[in-house]
Formats: C-alpha cells, sequence, structure tokens
C-alpha cells in the first residue's frame, strides 16, 4: 500500500491544480483568429442564431483570406450565459473578440469595465447613420460613449380579436386614444361577449421581467416624460403621480374583472398560456403584448394557428390622456460588442462590419422575427411581407424608448414587479405599493433619488 | 511520528479534496456574506461586516420568509411526511404481497421524480382548473384555487406527496427490526393495537424517529425547485420560504452578498433543529 501513496498524493495534486486554474493553457493571441461567443438556445432544436452565425462567418472569411473566425456557441439560459461571458471577459486569456450582449443588462458590463467603447470605429463607418436614435441610444454607456452596435429590437403594441370585436360591435379598424377608450373597449366585451376575458395586462412575479415591460412600463412610459428615471438629474425618481396612475390602472383591470383571473395572472405560466391558448382559441379579446407573437402560429411555431394574420388586429398602445406621441412603445434587444480585454479588437470591429451590412441585417430580422434597427432595412420591401404585422410593429420603433441602461436596472424592475404583485392580489393599495416602491428605491440608490410629485 | 504521518498519508487525497471543494465554498460563502459583492454592475465590492446580517433581521420581508419556513417544515416534513411515513409503513406490513407492491411502487415514484418534474406534475393537480378541483366538483365539494388562496398549505401537501416514501421506507426497516416476540406477547397479555404501537412499536423504534425527523427536516428545509414551479412565492410572498427569498435577493435582485448571508442564517435554522433532534436522540439510549 505504502508505495502507491506517492502516486495517489501525485494524481490528486494534479488534480487539484488543473481544476483550481480551471485547466488553462492559454490559447494565446493567434493573430489571424477572431473569437465570437454568443448565446446559443436551450432548445437543441431551435438554431437559428446558430445557423445566421456561421453564415456570417464563412462570408468573412471568405472577404478576409488567411483568417478564421472561431465560433463560442455558449448554451445556456440568458442569466446564466450573462454570468458566463463576464467571466471570460475578466480574463485577456479567454476574453472573445466579438460578444453577443443583451441591452438589458450591458450597462452592468459597461460600469465593470468590460467593454470597449466603440465611438473611433463609428466615426469612420458609413452605415451607422442608417441605425434608429433610439436603438444607437441603446448601448450608450453614462459616460455618453457607445458599446455595442444594435441587430435587431421588438416592440409592443395591442393585439385585438376581430372577431370578439365584431360580436360586441366594436370596430375593426380599432384604434383607441387614451387609457379610458382601451377601458371602455375592454368594458363592452365584458357586457357583450361573456365567456371571453376582455383585456389582458401581464402584472406580478410570476411573468418576470414581461410584467414590468410589457405591462407596467408600458403605461409609466404613457404618463409623462421621466417617471423612471430623470437623466439630466442622474437619479431615479419616486413619489410620481404617474407611476400611481399606473398602478391604478392594473388595479381597474383585475378589480373590475376585465382581465384573466388574478390567480392566472400572478402564476408563471401566464405568457404561456396567452399566447398558446387564450389567444388561439380566442378567449381573450385584447393583448397588450410584444412583437414577437407570431412567431409562435406560424407553421413551425409551438402553436400553429394559419388563421391568426386574418384574426388579429393590432393597434398601437396609447398615451394616459393621449398627449403626444399618442403612442408609447418599449424596447429591447441585443447588440454586438467588443471586450475591453478582446486580444484582436480590429478583427472583431470588421465582423461587426459583416454582421450589421444591410444584406445580413436583412438576412437576421427575417430569420430571427427580429425587428429592423437599419431605416434601410425597415424600408425594404422582401422584409416588410416576411411576416403579417412586421410592417406595424416597425412603424413603432421610432417612438419605442428603452428602458434605463443601468446597473440598478435589475433591482429597480423586481421593486416594479412587486408592487404590481402587490395590488393585483389585493394585497396593496396602488398608493401603499407605490410607496413601498419608492422605499425599495431609495434604499437600493443610497437615497439618491429625486422626487416629482 | 514518521509513522503515524505516513499512516495518515492514505487520507490526504481525500482530506486536500474536501477542504478544496467542501470547506472552500464554505468559506468563500462566509467572506462573500461580509461584502456588498452584487451578480454585475460593480466595479468592485467593499467589506461590510455584518451591515447584511443585521438588515435581514430588520427585513419584514426575511422575517415572513422564517415564518413561512418553520410552517412549511412542521406542517410538512414533521406532521407529514413523518406521521404518514409510520402509517403507510405499519399498514403495509399488513397488507397483502399485491397491495403492498403496489402501493410502494406509487410511493416511491413519487419520491424517485426529479424535484421540478414533481413540481409541474403538482402545479396541473392543484391549479384552479386541475385535477384536485374536478375531483372536488365531481364530489359537489366547494373548489377553491388552492394555490392563491392557501399556496403555504398547498406547497406543504405537495412536499408531503413527493417525500413520505423516505419515512416509509425508513420506517418499513426499523418495524422490521422489532422481534416477533415482543409484540406477541404484549397481545397474549391483551394489549390493544393502539397501547401496542404507545408502548412497544414506538419506543423500540424511537431512534429511528429522531434520524427520520433529522433527515426529514435538513431536506424540507432545503426545498426550492417543488416551490418555485408551484408558486415561485407567490401570490405576493405568501409562500416565499428561506430558500425562495435566498434566491430572489441573490439572482433576482443580483444582490449576491445579502443572499449569501441569508443562507448562512438559513443554515442556522437547520443547525438549531438538529441540535433539538440530536438531544431527544440521546436522551433515550
Amino acid at each position: 500500500m505504502r508505495s502507491t501513496t506517492p502516486v495517489v498524493l501525485f494524481t490528486a495534486a494534479v488534480l487539484a491544480a488543473g481544476s483550481l486554474t480551471g485547466c488553462g493553457s492559454g490559447s494565446g493571441a493567434d493573430r489571424n483568429t477572431v473569437k465570437v461567443a454568443f448565446i446559443k438556445d436551450t432548445n437543441n432544436r431551435v438554431k437559428v442564431r446558430d445557423d445566421y452565425v456561421a453564415l456570417v462567418a464563412r462570408q468573412f472569411e471568405k472577404a478576409n483570406p488567411g483568417k478564421k473566425v472561431k465560433l463560442i456557441p455558449v448554451q445556456a439560459s440568458e442569466n446564466d450565459y450573462y454570468t458566463k461571458i463576464q467571466q471570460m471577459m475578466r480574463s485577456p486569456k479567454t476574453a472573445p473578440d466579438l460578444v453577443y450582449e443583451d441591452t438589458f443588462l450591458i450597462s452592468s458590463d459597461i460600469r465593470a469595465g468590460l467593454l470597449r467603447p466603440l465611438d473611433p470605429y463609428l466615426k469612420s463607418w458609413d452605415d451607422w447613420r442608417q441605425f434608429e436614435p433610439s436603438a444607437k441610444a441603446a448601448a450608450r454607456g453614462q459616460d455618453g460613449r457607445t458599446y455595442g452596435v444594435p441587430d435587431g429590437t421588438d416592440t409592443r403594441g395591442l393585439w385585438f380579436n376581430r372577431t370578439v370585436f365584431a360580436k360586441a360591435g366594436l370596430p375593426a379598424d380599432w384604434h383607441p386614444r387614451t387609457w379610458d377608450e382601451v377601458l371602455d373597449a375592454a368594458r363592452t366585451v365584458k357586457r357583450k361577449v361573456p365567456g371571453v376575458i376582455p383585456l389582458n395586462v401581464f402584472t406580478g412575479k410570476g411573468a418576470g421581467e414581461a410584467a414590468v415591460m410589457q405591462g407596467f412600463e408600458m403605461l409609466l412610459y404613457g404618463t409623462g416624460p421621466d417617471q423612471l428615471y430623470d437623466p439630466t438629474a442622474k437619479k431615479w425618481v419616486t413619489g410620481t403621480r404617474g407611476f400611481k396612475d399606473s398602478l391604478r390602472f392594473l388595479d381597474t383591470v383585475y378589480r373590475e374583472k376585465l382581465g384573466p383571473e388574478v390567480s392566472d395572472a400572478l402564476s408563471p405560466n401566464i405568457q404561456t398560456n396567452v399566447a398558446a391558448e387564450l389567444l388561439p382559441e380566442q378567449k381573450l379579446a385584447i393583448d397588450l403584448d410584444g412583437s414577437w407573437l407570431g412567431q409562435q402560429w406560424q407553421k413551425t411555431g409551438g402553436a400553429p394557428w394559419p388563421q391568426w394574420a386574418r384574426t388579429l388586429g393590432q393597434a398601437p398602445f396609447p398615451t394616459q390622456a393621449g398627449a403626444p406621441p399618442g403612442r408609447v412603445s418599449l424596447a429591447g434587444g441585443w447588440t454586438w460588442s467588443i471586450p475591453a480585454r478582446a486580444p484582436q479588437p480590429a478583427l472583431g470591429w470588421k465582423l461587426i462590419e459583416t454582421f450589421q451590412s444591410k444584406a445580413n441585417a436583412r438576412e437576421w430580422c427575417t430569420r430571427g422575427a427580429q425587428l429592423a434597427v437599419r431605416k434601410d432595412v425597415a424600408a425594404d420591401p422582401r422584409y416588410l411581407t416576411s411576416v403579417p404585422g412586421i410592417g406595424f410593429f416597425t412603424q413603432l420603433v421610432a417612438v419605442s424608448r428603452y428602458r434605463p441602461a443601468l446597473p440598478e436596472y435589475r433591482q429597480v424592475a423586481a421593486a416594479i414587479g412587486e408592487a404590481t404583485e402587490a395590488v393585483t392580489a389585493g394585497d396593496a393599495t396602488p398608493e401603499q405599493a407605490a410607496a413601498r416602491y419608492d422605499d425599495t428605491v431609495r434604499s437600493l440608490t443610497g437615497g439618491a433619488v429625486v422626487a416629482k410629485p | 511520528m514518521t509513522r503515524r504521518l505516513l499512516r495518515w498519508s492514505p487520507l490526504a487525497p481525500a482530506t486536500v479534496l474536501l477542504v478544496l471543494f467542501l470547506a472552500g465554498p464554505v468559506g468563500y460563502c462566509g467572506y462573500l456574506a461580509v461584502t456588498d459583492t452584487q451578480l454585475t454592475g460593480q466595479e468592485s465590492a467593499s467589506f461590510v461586516g455584518l451591515a447584511n446580517f443585521r438588515h435581514a433581521l430588520a427585513d419584514p420581508e426575511f422575517r415572513n420568509a422564517v415564518l413561512l419556513t418553520l410552517v412549511f417544515t412542521v406542517v410538512s416534513a414533521l406532521l407529514g411526511q413523518n406521521t404518514l411515513g409510520l402509517a403507510l409503513a405499519g399498514l403495509l406490513r399488513r397488507a397483502s404481497r399485491p397491495v403492498r407492491t403496489v402501493t410502494g411502487a406509487v410511493v416511491i415514484t413519487a419520491w424517485v421524480l426529479p424535484e421540478i418534474v414533481a413540481g409541474f406534475l403538482l402545479y396541473t393537480f392543484f391549479e384552479r382548473r386541475g385535477t384536485l378541483n374536478a375531483v372536488l366538483a365531481w364530489l359537489h365539494l366547494p373548489t377553491q384555487d388552492w394555490l392563491f388562496t392557501l399556496p403555504i398549505l398547498a406547497v406543504s401537501f405537495a412536499n408531503v406527496w413527493r417525500g413520505t416514501a423516505f419515512s416509509m421506507l425508513v420506517y418499513s426497516a426499523a418495524l422490521a427490526e422489532i422481534p416477533q416476540e415482543v409484540t406477541e406477547s404484549a397481545e397474549v397479555d391483551g394489549a390493544g393495537g393502539l397501547r401496542r404501537l404507545w408502548h412497544i412499536t414506538l419506543p423500540m423504534i424511537r431512534r429511528s424517529i429522531g434520524t427520520n425527523l433529522m433527515l426529514n427536516t435538513l431536506q424540507t428545509l432545503s426545498v426550492f425547485g417543488l416551490i418555485w414551479a408551484l408558486t415561485r412565492g407567490g401570490p405576493g410572498n405568501r409562500s416565499q420560504t428561506l430558500p425562495v427569498f435566498m434566491y430572489d435577493q441573490a439572482f433576482v435582485k443580483s444582490l449576491i452578498g445579502y443572499g449569501t448571508a441569508v443562507a448562512l442564517l438559513l443554515l442556522v435554522v437547520g443547525a438549531l433543529f438538529s441540535a433539538v433532534y440530536l438531544r431527544l436522540l440521546r436522551e433515550e439510549v
């Protein structure tokens, strides 16, 4: 036995050393290879992004003889993907040259110093003028510099069922101008078409960020400017009338039973239920939801429903009292960014240019059911006819607002989710929930807030 | 001295691995708990001492979570899994072979199912249009939305459903150990069923009861997936036990430092329970 001890010890030491150092034999800087990290869907059958990235990589290699693109697909849920690339970006040994970032969370990486400002490259890139101003702002840091090139976006609006509307005597070209008109239409449906849920607005913690963005913020952003964050004061905003009014709207919807059963609305499965059951089974008249909904009902989607293009209409969501511009939408999306520690930033930029050439941008928008952020793609007839309704949602890009791209946003969003849940469940009045939100925001920003009654 | 060292040396690799992979993370946890580390969006974390713990103890949501954790543990582990497991084990001893096989298979299936799968199954059971309400309606009994009106009881019952098999197995083994003669002589002396249970069976399996209670409790304290799938701690925070609260703070709100502090407090709760059980175990020997 004793004679084997050294062997065992040695093996253990090697194992330990290997796992401690993350088995990192630095692949070093191969000057002809550009590394791209991107998210791979957890569902192995979904290959839309993988295929598109590979296509662009082949194009790049052809156009730049001698250069190689190394793809690093990270198969993970969005949260895990984020953690993973943050770890990769920390060290020059593992940092990719190009990384796919969600605009919702990019600010954290900017604050942590993981990304490289792209302004020097953007200055000499003609195509940048084609990008919608709101999309350009999506990846702008608090220092005013830009850290990513967006490759698409999404918008939000009202989907309504024309068949149900006909039964209720409501117009087929419905176009509400105020919150009250939306509620009135819902009340009419409730009166005249029993058995149909009049209006769905996502709420509570179960639906997660969907409730915060598609639900609450669609309301809040229609109550006046800077209701969430004041960019001039650089502070989060508390105590607004708009915040309470938005909660009151939710309260009205669920108290008057215009929405789904409260327990269903707060269930974690509400998003799937709406898209896969309530809408296709004609059990829901109006849904405040995202531009991507149609994907689900295509032949290749999760719940094929060929008639949807004729049955469902779309209307922009109005501002509270019809104040200009009269329509509200929020936008999300992803960007291509270059890590601060990327070994080959120049090659990374070249690859971004390839990704965001007009032809490739159009290819991605039609393949990935994304809304175009380039004006020339948005006007392209081939793009506009790729999915029904895409024209309508693309129009909204111009009025769309992005969420405050700030590191605290996630926690603020969580506090909003809690406020909507408390109101919807009947645990608090809108005033109480708003007061609790104010307290939370004050504590998580260390008191750096402005009150705007 | 050298001899002694050499004798210990075969244990060295195991010790090294234990220190690396067990003590290491625990120590790291302790370190995180005294900092204000966040998941993202922070240039550097700083040392905050016991601020996270003070914050937790003053946080009404944390106290709510502790209370719900106690309810969940007492109802599902102590009352539910434990008693039901004992009852099943006792009944199955008398049951015919086919009954025993079928019941055992069903109960154990619930146990071997992954937590998240069990969660989704039970969701379809408790849901407003789910099986439970369908059965109640068929019996002309009033139905209600269990996950909404009684969320903490619903998740407790879910945990009973899932965890009873473990107690059943422990008690089956314990009951099999009781010598037949003891029971028989008690019967001859005219002791009824209840009496035999109280004066013979329970005292003889006391050790197993203690062990089972301890394991059940520790397992139940850390239940996360089941509650997450059923209610996500909601509605409001009416089923937010400590593990769910901890996840919410650490990963939804990015407050890793605070989340780890809560995790350590959960460890304290577990340790308190264990201390009580160990005490009970020692007394009866």
